[in-house]
């Protein structure tokens, strides 16, 4: 216990500082994802072919290690000059969150209940009109849904970008392993979780928060 | 006023699921669509707000014809029901009531006004109930208020797909009652579904008795049962259609008929029935006791005589088998 105490002693700033990078590499990952996954998945449901397709590559997407991954944005990125750091990291984990932010929009409003869709249509209301006021709304629940399991996968992929030098919480551990330093390691580990345990708290408020009590139930 | 003119609708060149219909829905009148499932009676009504194309023929409303109206337009003209409600649980019954005026953009002032009237109108209050939850209402009041709903920006023309068809059969009586009542008020023109013969008998100012698509016979309730026109009809009112045609006649219609039996007030604890009861009611309330009679009482309250079922049969015999019989020598 007095190791850890040192140990902490001297890393809290460190660690601190590393949470708050890894904090922000996803949080710019996923809303760049939410502008484009959700926008796409509410477009596909007006597009049964065009939905097989995307949701197909998404799929795919989400079977590369994400080691590979990054590793072949490298020579991509190098094209730019930016081969390492955060922007292959960045757009890798884009990516990643691409499929459970489309799939869940789109079988979320997919699966509003038709009758409700044929009383909105039936009643005069115009395609936009239905999406904001029902089918939206309706779907909340299960859009969220999608935004926490990709929010919380993440957290986890973003701790292999350090390899690529993107930085966060990934670099404790990797230098953890390479110094063979147990502390290291662990403490890296425990941020990282407690990370992802706060954000899916944080964003399961604000679902509930703009869930009207009655879809919630 | 609805007029179908000829209406087709086929899928392809061998499926046609509605064919050559052709009848009007007068001015204020209720026309029930009536039929086995799959006979085209949800299409054809689906037909009028757009919902469903028409490949022949035109239906005119109001003397426009559909085609030339815009869809959004149209709908929001027309009132619509459908059987499960369809309300939107993430709006509030006021939200959900007031959709179509808000989207026709009544100012705020006015639909709080429209709002009240429309909750009075279904004995509901609206401050308790306004800022409710649909799911927070009882499968009578939901239905209730999809109903005030199709009637919310007061549309000439109401559609309603079976809309009563989920709710238990006690709830659905009371409802349909309510709902007979507001129409007298507002008198709109109004488009049924429905595949039960006794919500027809009782709802129906006219009946279109519609197989596979085709119309088999178009008229009154009573003309219906009294003279079905070929043997799908008769067959499809079954043979206990003298005893429900019983419920399109009240007990004054007996009493001026071959009038009521004599009060008797030597007994006690008789069960009381209002004059403008249906004899079909008051068959069954004389079935279900053990007394021979049940006291007729007029607007008054007052004890104007009695009804057995002695006489129930008679008035059978004389206004409606009468009748049948005649239509079948005919």
């Amino acid at each position: 216990m007095e190791k850890w105490a040192r140990f902490l002693e001297v890393n809290s700033s460190r660690i601190l500082e590393l949470t708050i990078d890894h904090a922000i590499l996803v949080s710019l990952a996923i809303f760049v994802a939410l502008l484009i996954g959700i926008p796409l998945g509410i477009y596909l449901t007006t597009n049964q072919y065009l939905a097989d397709t995307v949701l197909q590559i998404a799929s795919i997407t989400l079977t590369i290690p994400s080691i590979a991954l990054f590793g072949v944005m490298i020579p991509i990125f190098s094209l730019i000059n930016q081969g390492i750091g955060f922007v292959p990291a960045f757009v890798a984990l884009v990516l990643y969150s691409q499929l459970p932010i489309i799939r869940n929009t789109y079988t979320g409003i997919k699966n509003v209940n038709p009758e409700m869709r044929d009383a909105a249509i039936g009643m005069g209301m115009k395609t936009r009109q239905r999406l904001l006021r029902v089918e939206i709304p309706n779907a909340l629940p299960v859009i969220m849904a999608g935004v926490r399991t990709a929010v919380v996968m993440n957290i986890g992929i973003a701790v292999i970008a350090a390899y690529i030098g993107a930085g966060g919480l990934g670099v404790l551990i990797t230098q953890g392993i390479s110094r063979n330093d147990n502390y290291l390691i662990i403490s890296g580990s425990i941020a990282v979780a407690i990370l992802a345990i706060i954000a899916d708290a944080i964003l399961l408020l604000i679902q509930k928060r703009f869930t009207k009590k009655a879809i919630a139930e | 006023m609805i007029s179908f003119n000829h209406v087709t609708k086929s899928f392809g060149e061998k499926i046609t699921a509605i064919d050559d219909v052709d009848f009007t829905v007068e001015e204020g009148k209720i026309v029930v669509l009536l039929g086995p499932s799959g006979c085209g009676k949800t299409t054809l009504l689906r037909m009028v707000n757009q919902l469903e194309s028409i490949t022949k023929g035109e239906i005119v409303i109001n003397g426009e014809n559909s085609k030339d109206l815009d869809p959004i337009e149209l709908r929001r003209k027309i009132g619509y029901v459908i059987q499960s409600n369809g309300l939107f649980p993430n709006m509030t019954i006021e939200e959900n009531v007031m959709l179509v005026p808000d989207l026709l953009g009544w100012n705020k002032k006015k639909k709080r006004e429209r709002f009240e009237y429309l909750m009075k109108l279904i004995g509901l209050d609206p401050k308790d109930y306004g800022k409710r939850y649909p799911h927070e209402l009882s499968g009578g009041q939901q239905q209730r208020i999809g109903v005030v709903r199709a009637l919310a920006a007061d549309p000439p023309v109401m559609l309603m797909d079976e809309p009563f068809g989920a709710l238990d059969p006690i709830i659905r009586d009371k409802i349909q009652e309510e709902f007979l009542q507001i129409q007298r008020e507002v008198k709109k023109t109004i488009l049924f579904v429905s595949h039960d013969i006794d919500e027809a008998i009782k709802m129906a100012d006219k009946i279109v008795l519609l197989r596979d698509g085709k119309i088999m016979q178009f008229d009154t309730p009573s003309e219906m049962l009294a003279h079905p026109k070929n043997e799908f009809v008769s067959q499809f009112f079954g043979k206990d259609r003298a005893i429900k045609s019983l419920s399109l006649h009240t007990v004054e219609n007996l009493r001026e008929v071959i009038g009521l039996g004599p009060v008797d007030e030597s007994i006690q604890d008789t069960k009381t029935i209002h004059i403008h009861q249906d004899l079909r009611n008051t068959l069954s309330m004389l079935l279900n006791q053990e007394a021979d009679q049940v006291i007729v009482k007029d607007e008054q309250d007052e004890n104007i005589g009695t009804i057995t079922i002695d006489l129930v049969q008679k008035y059978l015999h004389f206004e409606i088998k009468g009748k049948m019989s005649a239509s079948q020598e005919g």
